[in-house]
């Protein structure tokens, strides 16, 4: 069984999500180790980009300090392997095609699994366009984490039959961030994935405290929660450590209630 | 491969959020392109609106002046708004009409595209909202104000390089958010399929009139096509009809900026590589861990990293050449055209004249070159009087 399945067949997964190089690579590695200890299930590792255009404003400012603090992505995957002489935690890489693309596609899987990386997430490759990455991901033993958000109606479908890891439920419309109130659909939204597939499906997106947490962790098998936690590293920067580690806990706590 | 490609280029490299978006987008574009009664309400808009056919101008003092080939200008600046952005908004609204949106919202650079959209949202009676990189809203701030006149609001884009990319970075973001009731009217022959193609689509009358009257005029076809490329919608919208043609050259210009040997350009084919960016395959400006490079043009409108696939499938087949042209020499133009022939270009459309300077005079007097005259440069003059050092106020 490879381990995002196993994960999921622990129990209810806790997922942050944090960004590479923010405010720096050595904190990036703790934060990995320590929310790891804290009890995150899975954790999201953003590659920054120039442009991503999927991101609230938390995730956009947090992309463009990593990148004015130097990071790359051949920096990225040396912290990775530094993680993984210590930690077996699941690690998905979540970034936009063209920071893949034009590191070679190959080369990124190659380096990715070298590096112990479990996923991708790439969320503006949808279910259209994933042939041009898929044969790599195959070939070095990658999982392509598909997406389903509340306009994808008769995709849903269609994009879970060939779904792979686990299916990454988008709560809402909008780019990612904070919100108060989380889409109700999205409990319909699980059902219509598991018509087709049994894979587990983890709801992200707009969630930030642990009630909302709970809420989701009824239906869902996971929740992913991003924004949330950048912006605690936002706001105490080298400091974050601690504050994120008992965010994660709580959180974790909430989830698997 | 997806759908929308030119060659290896175009696709659809968007977000699941959007996806039904453009397939729905994509099936009523293919329903009411060939619809009687669509073409028609569109083609009269197009011309008792729109102000079509736009003249095809000899441009006799030009020719006189550079002793080479002969040069006709096609009269863009003439539609109504003052640019080419027009043929496309209209049909973009209408369609977006038609499909039972209320709702247009849109990204601009020198503020034509803007202005354009908020001209038809108000005439076909929809709510309409502009993004504009910051940078953009202060040199161009009395389009921002045109659009304001017009009934759309005018969000100012603080992220990133506060330009053109980042304001259809933000526009996309916004369709993201209000999917349903929102058309997003792409400005150029970029994005997802099946905005190149419809776009390239609502713009290659310019082109089709373009043929028709040259016909009539010289008796035969032009020897060579010279336009600015940014996006590149008026270039395409110009060569679409002379694709076939193979004795016509086909020339893009490029922002030059201070140089392709500088870092201050926006000269896409002369300094970008292959990438995956705003929803399609094509050339970007950027570095080798594929972040978008910080770009710069003079002009507003030619200040992005990336160019539509159909011009990059086209340099790569060998139709079509590439060619930049610097501020300086676009300033200079701008002036040239304004002094000779009494026409103020848009500092967009004055890179290809800027590049005619030079290509005129090595051309034999038989010879004919059309240039598209994509905008009027009206919206230009204060920025240009910098430039030159005068400061005045609008």
């Amino acid at each position: 069984m490879n381990k995002i399945k196993q994960t999921f067949a622990e129990g209810k997964a806790f997922v942050p999500f944090i960004t590479a190089g923010d405010p720096s690579l050595e904190i990036t590695e703790q934060l990995v180790l320590q929310m790891a200890e804290a009890g995150a299930d899975l954790i999201e590792l953003g590659i920054p980009f120039s442009d991503p255009v999927a991101e609230g404003t938390v995730i956009q400012a947090a992309d463009a300090r990593a990148l004015a603090a130097g990071t790359t992505t051949d920096k990225i995957f040396a912290t990775i392997q530094r993680v993984r002489r210590v930690s077996q935690v699941p690690l998905a890489l979540m970034t936009y095609m063209n920071p893949i693309f034009t590191y070679g596609i190959e080369k990124f899987m190659v380096n990715s699994r070298e590096a112990g990386i479990d996923a991708v997430i790439v969320p503006d490759v949808p279910f259209e366009e994933k042939e041009e990455l898929l044969p790599f991901c195959t070939k070095y033993g990658i999982e392509l984490i598909s997406m389903i958000t509340p306009t994808s109606k008769q995709r849903i479908k269609i994009i879970a039959a060939e779904a792979q890891g686990f299916v990454y439920c988008v709560s809402s419309l909008g780019v990612t961030g904070v919100r108060q109130e989380i889409g109700n659909n999205v409990r319909e939204m699980i059902r219509l994935v598991k018509e087709v597939k049994d894979i587990p499906c983890a709801v992200g997106f707009g969630i930030n405290t642990p009630e909302q947490a709970a809420e989701m962790a009824e239906f869902a098998d996971g929740v992913i929660v991003g924004s949330a936690v950048v912006r605690i590293v936002e706001q105490y920067g080298a400091d974050c450590l601690p504050h994120v580690v008992e965010y994660v806990r709580k959180m974790k706590e909430a989830v698997r209630r | 491969m997806s759908k929308g490609r030119f060659g290896i280029y175009g696709g659809q490299y968007i977000p699941e959020t959007l996806m039904n978006a453009v397939t729905e987008l994509e099936e009523a574009y293919h329903r009411f392109k060939d619809d009687r009664e669509f073409k028609a309400e569109l083609s009269e808009l197009q011309q008792n609106y729109g102000g079509r056919p736009s003249l095809l101008y000899y441009a006799e003092k030009m020719t006189k002046d550079l002793d080479g080939a002969k040069i006709y200008l096609k009269r863009e600046d003439l539609n109504h708004t003052g640019s080419h952005k027009i043929n496309n908004v209209l049909g973009q609204v209408l369609l977006a009409k038609r499909m039972g949106k209320t709702r247009v919202i849109a990204e601009t650079g020198a503020g034509q595209h803007g202005v354009a959209t908020a001209t038809a949202a108000a005439l076909m009676g929809m709510e309409c909202e502009i993004y504009m990189g910051k940078e953009d809203t202060d040199r161009q701030a009395l389009n921002v104000y045109r659009m304001e006149l017009l009934g759309a609001k005018v969000h100012t884009v603080t992220s990133g390089t506060q330009t053109l990319k980042d304001a259809v970075n933000e526009t996309m973001r916004e369709w993201t958010r209000r999917v349903r009731d929102t058309h997003y009217v792409l400005g150029s022959i970029m994005g997802p399929h099946p905005f190149p193609t419809m776009v390239r689509d609502f713009q290659s009358i310019i082109g089709r009139e373009a043929k028709q009257q040259i016909l009539e005029q010289e008796g035969r076809l032009p020897d060579a096509l010279v336009a600015c490329v940014g996006g590149g919608s008026n270039a395409m919208g110009l060569f679409y009809e002379f694709i076939e043609d193979q004795s016509v050259r086909l020339i893009g210009c490029e922002a030059g900026g201070q140089g392709i040997d500088t870092d201050k350009n926006a000269a896409t084919m002369a300094t970008g590589t292959v990438g995956i960016f705003h929803g399609m395959k094509s050339y970007f400006c950027q570095d080798r861990y594929g972040q978008i490079a910080p770009v710069y043009s003079i002009s507003a409108g030619l200040d992005y990293p990336g160019i539509g696939p159909e011009h990059a499938n086209l340099n790569d087949l060998g139709r079509a050449e590439y060619v930049a042209v610097t501020d300086d020499e676009a300033v200079e133009a701008f002036e040239y055209l304004s002094r000779l022939e009494g026409i103020i270009p848009a500092i967009e459309s004055a890179h290809a004249v800027a590049y005619v300077k030079k290509l005129a005079p090595s051309m034999a007097k038989e010879q004919i070159i059309i240039v598209n005259l994509s905008g009027r440069g009206d919206k230009d003059v204060a920025a240009i009087a910098r430039y030159r050092g005068v400061e005045i106020y609008e």
